[in-house]
């Protein structure tokens, strides 16, 4: 910091928090999203815990300047444990018209609003619908204010390096992240070391960006724009190595550990659609585990090589969200009556139709559960947070195979983007997944063999693999008779394969762990989620027992079949609350199951719930 | 799953690839020649029995795995090409075929048909093409001629039809061929070129639908005229046709010049002398287009033949070679690799 000097600096009041919600937006070729990772791989290793919520348009490069190219990254970080990405920032840093225009609302009362006010020209307010600036008169009087030229500043910062203007302008989103980093007691470190790796066949844009964010630091440092300093010391965390972790990079890796839990290789078949296509990214750059990605022509081609390669005997699974498993559906009751096993992630997105993209939901439970033609059960199982789509994901396969049926994993593109501390599991405790194809075992190869013969324990069929010598088969999708597999039109035999898939499925619901559960048994209220709720669901449920409320929480990961603990958790309470990010969907399959009057809190604004929102259902029912 | 070798390579009578199923075809379908074609064919290939997968779609054509003694797998309309692709990059080894027809493979799943063939993935391809919709009881297909009436086009239907063999020649597909259903020996010598080819082999099969679309190939079938109307398109020879071998074509302009060598024998040196490997596809839909003209005959055989990597082989080189370059993949590795902190 060579440039700073002790002697002149400001002296400032050293004030500890014990948790900060923060929000970067900017246009979307801001590097909003590279700023807001930034911090939070600095506050990840400056150990707080920390839930991250990345909010983008759609499009890729709306108009610059324009309110829907506004781009948002909300980190909250904290010394204590925290369940969501908080509520409203405490700190807002708007780099441009639009984006204040966008966030302003969000910023909690006498919150710090750090603005760009090189974002502020003609231009700019004119695209953001600003008839005069909001930085001048009293329209912010509500926020602590801190007006910075950030284009200018970073421009003087890059002079003489020989960068055009559109390339030192780039660089502003370091200047900001610098000033962040003084602002709450933050090393540069870790930002340097990436900006070195991540530019290292640049050496100008290593040392442009370097220089930008020290001149963020430095400038902090020594203006007097800023009387306070943060500190959010480490939060007390269990012991053990964590990484931070997003939801589709962690579900990624929950596919790896299954393969090698089985021993099966990966064959994934996915269409690229948002928010599901990283996990089809990452899982294609780890060929060396044996992975296949294959990038179909369409959804459907997507998901029927992967009951191809399940036929052959791979784990075949395919990723897409709601619109793309709305193509999917055919294939899925193909899989139902194959009984092959198959893996389909839905990270689901705003529906219907196109929807929102980019924007959350939890909208597509039914057409999980329900949504196809015949009687074609399959079970469904939710991932609650980034790093739990790991511990989802194995699930997912291990229900797949030892049921040979196809298995749906929602996910959403809350937790799919958004990111978490996750403490590291060793490989060596995570169970094993049994597989056992029929005829490689060394028995007896049977005279006729049965592919339609069950387990009596779980009803699945055998997994015969093309190339087994005495297993030759065929299978359909036309209905087969009992046993042998062969076509049948008989109705009772309908009747009875319709009830055999059926209870197979349904025995899934006492072979999984009981319902997460926390709080007193007797408790007047249950709160029931599902899927990425959890975090909001636990923060308010906390809160409101802080405060002597009778409030106990459910959460399912086996949504479909429900787990057989889930009834008497629900008869028991006096009422039954449940948030969902849809009009009521686990609401009326709770019903209609248990016969329970339970509450629905809906929300469907492509945003998550905050803890606050469902802190105060909670006290008007208590 | 032992690799085949020719010292272990099993010997099969074409009972070995009968299967125990009831055949639920109209009596009298062109399918029927055609099974006891591939049967016979299958067991000759020196392949073990276990290492075939048969995949269809959904119509009459898709029936077939059902009554072939392999592994079978009968699909949902249109797919069979993407379900087969998956199975062959699952299990490379396998011997992989895909049973579809004109409807199935042209009309619901002609963009998996494009992708299958545009790739390369090496699985065998064959297209009964009836020109009509059976199982549905006769409505007109992708390939019926324009102004078919049938009980969904009472006034006859309005669309151009896709040719399957200009239509595979266009997606890049390696290998190319026509055959038909009662032509025995052509459609076995075709259907055994086509499962020697390594890459995706696409085989149209005129196919007679007896019931809803009888006669369709008759001009062509029929034992009276059929030397006169089959041009057999054979690599390195001249084209040439008729009971006497009388009739041939040449290359004029862009298109085929027809040749009566009776009253020409001095063009005889012009003739075409027909080249599979010609890779642009030019010169398959140069002798595809023929027929257009009811005096001209029908070619049959093969189209194109190129040798091309596959796309299973591409696929798994990459595995190979991200293994042999990072090493096999290390779970406890991966999780703890990126920032981490220890509490």
């Amino acid at each position: 910091m060579s440039q700073s000097d002790s002697a002149v600096r400001p002296t400032r009041k050293v004030e500890t928090l014990d948790q900060v919600v923060i929000r970067f937006a900017g246009d979307s070729g801001d590097g909003m999203q590279l700023t807001g990772s930034q911090f939070t791989n600095t506050a990840a290793l400056m150990g707080n815990d920390l839930a991250t919520l990345p909010d983008f348009p759609a499009e890729i490069r709306a108009p610059a300047g324009t309110l829907a190219g506004v781009s948002g990254f909300q980190l909250r970080f904290s010394s204590y444990d925290i369940h969501t990405p908080g509520d409203a920032p405490d700190v807002l840093v708007a780099m441009n018209a639009a984006a204040l225009k966008v966030n302003l609302g969000d910023l909690r009362a006498g919150g710090l609003l750090i603005v760009n006010t090189g974002g502020f020209g003609k231009k700019e307010l004119d695209m953001a619908g600003y008839p005069k600036s909001p930085l001048e008169g009293d329209a912010l009087r509500a926020y602590r204010v801190v007006a910075v030229d950030l284009n200018d500043l970073t421009k003087r910062a890059l002079e003489g390096l020989g960068l055009s203007m559109k390339e030192a302008l780039r660089c502003k989103n370091f200047f900001a992240l610098g000033v962040c980093c003084w602002l709450f007691s933050r090393p540069l470190d870790p930002t340097e070391t990436w900006i070195k790796s991540k530019f290292a066949k640049n050496e100008q844009m290593v040392e442009a960006n370097l220089r930008v964010l020290r001149a963020g630091f430095n400038f902090a440092d020594t203006t007097e724009l800023f009387q306070t300093v943060y500190e959010v010391p480490p939060a007390a965390m269990p012991k053990g190595t964590y990484r931070n972790v997003m939801g589709n990079e962690a579900l990624s890796m929950g596919f790896l550990a299954a393969s090698e839990l089985s021993g099966l290789e990966i064959f994934l078949g996915s269409y690229p659609i948002t928010p599901a296509s990283d996990i089809l990214h990452t899982l294609a750059a780890y060929k060396n585990f044996g992975v296949t990605t294959f990038q179909a022509e369409d959804e459907i081609a997507a998901i029927t090589s992967a009951i191809g390669a399940s036929y052959a005997g791979k784990i075949g699974m395919t990723t897409t969200s709601g619109p793309g498993v709305a193509l999917k559906t055919e294939a899925l009751g193909l899989a139902v009556s194959l009984e092959l096993p198959l893996v389909l992630v839905n990270v689901q997105r705003g529906g219907p139709s196109t929807g929102l993209p980019t924007k959350t939901e939890q909208a597509d439970l039914f057409q999980a559960v329900l949504g196809r033609n015949g009687e074609a059960p399959i079970p469904v199982i939710a991932a609650a947070s980034p790093s739990d789509c790991f511990y989802a994901a194995i699930e997912a396969v291990r229900l797949a195979i030892r049921y040979m049926t196809p298995v749906i994993l929602l996910s959403d593109g809350y937790i799919a983007n958004g990111s978490e501390p996750w403490l590291l599991p060793k490989v060596a405790d995570l169970p094993k997944i049994e597989v056992r194809f029929a005829g490689q075992n060394g028995e007896p190869t049977p005279a006729n063999f049965l592919p339609y013969l069950r387990d009596e324990k779980t009803l699945a069929r055998p997994w015969a693999v093309p190339g087994t010598p005495g297993y030759e088969h065929r299978i359909g999708g036309i209905e087969k008779a009992d046993k042998t597999g062969s076509i049948s039109y008989d109705a009772e035999n309908h009747e009875r394969m319709c009830k055999l898939r059926q209870e197979k499925v349904n025995r899934i619901a006492s072979d999984c762990p009981p319902p997460e559960f926390e709080g007193d048994e007797d408790a007047d209220l249950v709160v029931l989620g599902w899927g990425s709720t959890h975090g909001a669901i636990t923060g308010a449920v906390r809160q409101a027992r802080a405060k002597g409320l009778s409030v106990a929480r459910c959460h399912l990961r086996h949504v479909w079949p429900f787990p057989v603990g889930l009834g008497p958790i629900l008869k028991r309470a006096k009422k039954v609350l449940i948030p969902e990010m849809n009009l009521g969907q686990l609401w009326r399959l709770v019903r209609s199951e248990y016969l329970v009057d339970a509450i629905s809190l809906p929300k469907v604004q492509g945003r998550p719930f905050t803890s606050s929102e469902i802190l105060e259902k909670i006290q008007s029912l208590s | 799953m032992t690799p085949t070798t020719e010292a272990t390579a099993p010997t099969y009578t074409k009972k070995d690839f009968e299967s125990d199923q009831t055949i639920r075809w109209c009596p009298g379908c062109g399918d029927y020649a055609i099974l006891a074609t591939v049967q016979s064919v299958l067991a000759g290939l020196g392949i073990p029995r276990e290492e075939f997968a048969v995949v269809s779609g959904i119509g009459c054509s898709s029936r077939f795995p059902y009554y072939l003694s392999t592994y079978g797998f009968h699909s949902i309309h249109g797919r069979a090409p993407a379900i087969a692709t998956g199975v062959k990059l699952a299990n490379p080894k396998l011997s992989v075929w895909v049973v579809t027809g004109d409807g199935d493979g042209l009309s619901i799943g002609g963009n998996h048909l494009l992708h299958v063939l545009r790739r390369n993935v090496d699985l065998k391809i064959l297209m009964f093409n009836n020109r009509i919709y059976g199982l549905t009881k006769g409505q007109y297909s992708p390939t019926s001629e324009q102004g078919k009436v049938t009980k969904s086009t009472p006034y006859g239907s309005v669309d151009n039809p896709v040719d399957p063999v200009n239509f595979a020649l266009a997606a890049g597909a390696t290998f190319v061929a026509r055959s038909v259903d009662v032509f025995r020996q052509h459609l076995s010598d075709t259907v055994a070129a086509a499962a020697m080819h390594r890459g995706a082999a696409f085989v149209e099969i005129y196919q007679n639908c007896n019931i809803f679309n009888d006669g369709a190939f008759e001009s062509l079938t029929a034992k009276a005229t059929r030397e006169e109307k089959a041009l057999y398109l054979e690599h390195g020879q001249p084209l040439r046709y008729g009971p006497e071998k009388s009739m041939g074509f040449a290359l004029k302009g862009a298109s085929l010049e027809k040749i009566d060598l009776k009253q020409h024998p001095e063009r005889e040196k012009d003739l075409l002398i027909w080249d599979q490997e010609e890779p642009s596809g030019t010169l398959g839909m140069l002798a595809n287009h023929l027929p257009k003209d009811p005096a001209n005959p029908v070619p049959l055989g093969i189209f194109r033949r190129l040798e091309k990597p596959t796309f299973d082989a591409g696929m798994r080189a990459q595995i190979d070679a991200a293994r042999a370059k990072r090493g096999p993949g290390n779970l406890e590795k991966l999780l703890y690799s990126g920032t981490t902190w220890t509490v």
